[in-house]
């Protein structure tokens, strides 16, 4: 007898369909374990998880706040993925954008709201682009390792924006915390049901939108869509692809320094340290769980936005380190992975030996 | 003065090198490890708790060693017999790392252990400038020197190496010759992440004696980009890993002199530096002979031999 592995003629639409949902349940199990292990009885940490995310408007609401920065950070990596190039830079790029956008809003002095809004947000675009638009630039330009140069640019960014609020943006009134002053009114986004829900969260909505019709719809989705499956073809046919890198890069840094906009002028309504905490990198794992369409990113953000929300009455009730979630997260990847291998492969028990 | 910059570069560097070294085993049979800054954090905890419970270092080091291992195990699983791609597999690694030291570091956060002592080594400490940073260091550093030339000999020099180098350039050709591929590339990306343990465990037991929450601060990313720039040799990646002490060497030095310069600019030094190091080291690359192996990144199936 011998377990072996064989390669499905077609694979599995029923395990493609269910693998996410089947991934997060296999590591809601796991991470059950590592609850107990802590002391912490994983049943009642669930329910905790679930009536503070979604029993009351209020939790529904803080639910979709942190939704809002996932779903343009999901975005932003997703759209890349789509050409096969890794942004593992969003968490940087929502710090430049926020950092542009709450320059606009501390220093330039406009006093119309729309026009505010307008600045604040071209700022956060271009400068989160940019950011991101340094890995395109070096990956189209010499084949640098994209990977490796969005992600030590976190670094750089979160410090730089340190640097910022603890030196020469600080607030003198701030009793010396690492914050700026606060946004005049010109600079929020509007709020709803007396709840932190902002208009950000309608913008990030838009903004899929907007991503699905360009990919679906229209000849640049196209190319990202041709040089993301097959480089070679898009060679033969004609198409820059060192251009096209850039731009991707570009673009999908834009919409997380977007996030950064959102940020600042609809929840914070000022820079401080620590203003993401890591949604850059739950943003990976919400592109491969949404297999990199945009509206499978708004869902999955939901669902993150469910256990982000969670997590933080979880540290409240139980001190568990809000980190923890990162440690779930890592087991829907490792699960998601796996289930790869089932959708592709069947695996058989054969009798006797076989020959290779 | 020089004395003492090169002291503290050893110092800082010992912790890339370890990381930097466990990456190349990775790289060499073809899997790309993106998981190096978890393991990072798996080996200073493993390290540090193991040290804590028993009292000696050196059980400390075999925890470090062994808890990487077998974080290092999930990867080798899922990139090596599941053909997962290695890319997701390593972050999800890197973020299962931070999550699990902290939810299990929460309790050694405070603790506080006997760190490493320094032994001279006699005669060659007495050498002038290179004597005390080099051969008046505590034995983890000297492990580091003896690896570096272990690691060299076994891949340019045994059987096996070659062996282990052919899986990185071409599986098919490595199984042609009965080298068992799943098995030997499953072992290099364990054995090598548990020597990315060790590295951690530097950080816990010789540089901070203390376990801090996210303690390596993105020194494994460092250590990945330092793959590059070592072209996958481990003599160069002991010049790398060095290059980056000192820099870090240098910051620490000018913020304890007071500069007027911020200290958060003089962090992003080390990152900086990281970028330029890899652009230049890719592009130099690209013009001579390419170093890197060639199936790097790509899993093997028999079935899809040609």
């Amino acid at each position: 007898m011998q377990l072996i592995t064989e390669r499905r003629e077609i694979s599995s639409a029923l395990f493609r369909f269910s693998a996410p949902i089947v991934s997060i349940a296999i590591a809601l199990f796991v991470a059950g374990f590592l609850l107990l292990a802590s002391g912490v009885n994983p049943l009642e940490a669930y329910r905790e998880i679930i009536i503070e995310s979604l029993g009351s408007m209020y939790g529904l609401s803080e639910t979709l706040v942190k939704t809002t920065p996932l779903i343009f950070t999901g975005l932003a990596v997703s759209l890349a993925f789509r050409m096969q190039i890794w942004n593992i830079g969003a968490e940087g790029q929502i710090y430049m954008g926020a950092m542009a956008a709450s320059g606009v809003a501390l220093f330039s002095g406009i006093e119309n709201h729309w026009l505010m809004m307008i600045a604040m947000f071209s700022a956060a675009f271009f400068c989160g682009g940019l950011w991101a638009g340094v890995a395109g630039f070096l990956r189209a330009k010499w084949r640098v390792n994209e990977v490796i140069v969005t992600l030590l640019m976190n670094y750089i960014a979160i410090l730089l924006v340190d640097y910022l609020v603890y030196g020469p943006w600080k607030d003198p009134k701030g009793f010396n915390f690492p914050l700026t002053a606060q946004f005049t009114d010109a600079a929020r986004l509007a709020e709803y049901f007396n709840t932190r829900l902002h208009s950000g969260f309608f913008l990030a909505i838009f903004c899929a939108l907007v991503l699905y019709l360009f990919m679906e719809r229209t000849v640049w989705g196209f190319e990202i869509k041709v040089i993301g499956s097959n480089p070679k073809a898009a060679q033969y046919a004609g198409m820059n692809t060192g251009l096209a890198i850039f731009m991707v890069l570009f673009l999908s840094g834009a919409i997380a320094g977007v996030a950064g906009f959102s940020e600042v002028a609809g929840l914070q309504h000022r820079l401080q340290h620590g203003i993401s905490p890591g949604y850059g990198y739950t943003a990976i794992i919400i592109a491969w769980l949404a297999n990199r369409s945009a509206i499978g990113v708004v869902i999955v953000s939901f669902l993150m936005g469910v256990l982000l929300v969670g997590g933080d009455s979880l540290q409240l009730l139980w001190q568990l380190p809000v980190a923890f979630v990162y440690a779930f997260q890592g087991l829907i990847l490792f699960f998601l992975l796996a289930s790869d291998f089932f959708i592709q492969y069947r695996v058989k028990l054969v009798r006797g030996g076989i020959h290779g | 003065m020089v004395e003492i910059l090169l002291d503290a570069t050893v110092r800082a560097g010992t912790p890339i090198l370890f990381a930097t070294l466990g990456a190349i085993i990775n790289e060499r049979a073809g899997i790309i490890n993106l998981g190096i800054e978890g393991l990072m954090l798996i080996g200073a905890l493993g390290g540090f708790a193991g040290t804590y419970l028993t009292g000696s270092l050196l059980t400390g080091v075999m925890a470090a060693f062994l808890c990487a291992f077998v974080a290092g195990a999930i990867h080798g699983f899922i990139t090596v017999q599941l053909r997962g791609n290695q890319i997701v597999s390593g972050l999800a690694l890197t973020m299962f790392g931070i999550g699990m030291t902290a939810l299990f570091g929460k309790g050694m956060v405070g603790m506080t252990i006997e760190g490493f002592e320094r032994i001279a080594i006699p005669g060659l400490s007495l050498l002038p400038v290179i004597g005390k940073p080099f051969f008046n260091q505590d034995w983890l550093i000297y492990f580091s020197f003896a690896l570096v030339a272990l690691i060299w000999l076994f891949f340019y020099r045994t059987r096996w190496g070659l062996a282990v180098r052919t899986l990185g350039e071409n599986p098919a050709a490595a199984d042609t010759c009965g080298v068992p591929v799943n098995l030997y590339r499953f072992l290099a990306v364990t054995i090598g992440s548990g020597i990315v343990g060790i590295g951690g465990a530097y950080l816990s037991l010789a540089t901070t004696p203390m376990w801090i929450e996210n303690m390596s601060a993105g020194r494994g990313w460092i250590a990945v980009a330092l793959v590059i720039f070592a072209s996958w040799s481990s003599p160069r990646a002991l010049l790398g890993a060095y290059l980056f002490g000192g820099i870090t060497a240098m910051q620490l030095r000018f913020q304890a002199m007071g500069t007027s310069v911020s200290a958060h600019i003089l962090q992003m030094l080390p990152y900086f530096f990281t970028i330029v190091v890899l652009v230049v080291s890719t592009i130099r690359l690209q013009k001579g002979a390419s170093q890197q192996p060639e199936s790097l990144g790509l899993s093997y199936d028999r079935e899809d031999r040609k």
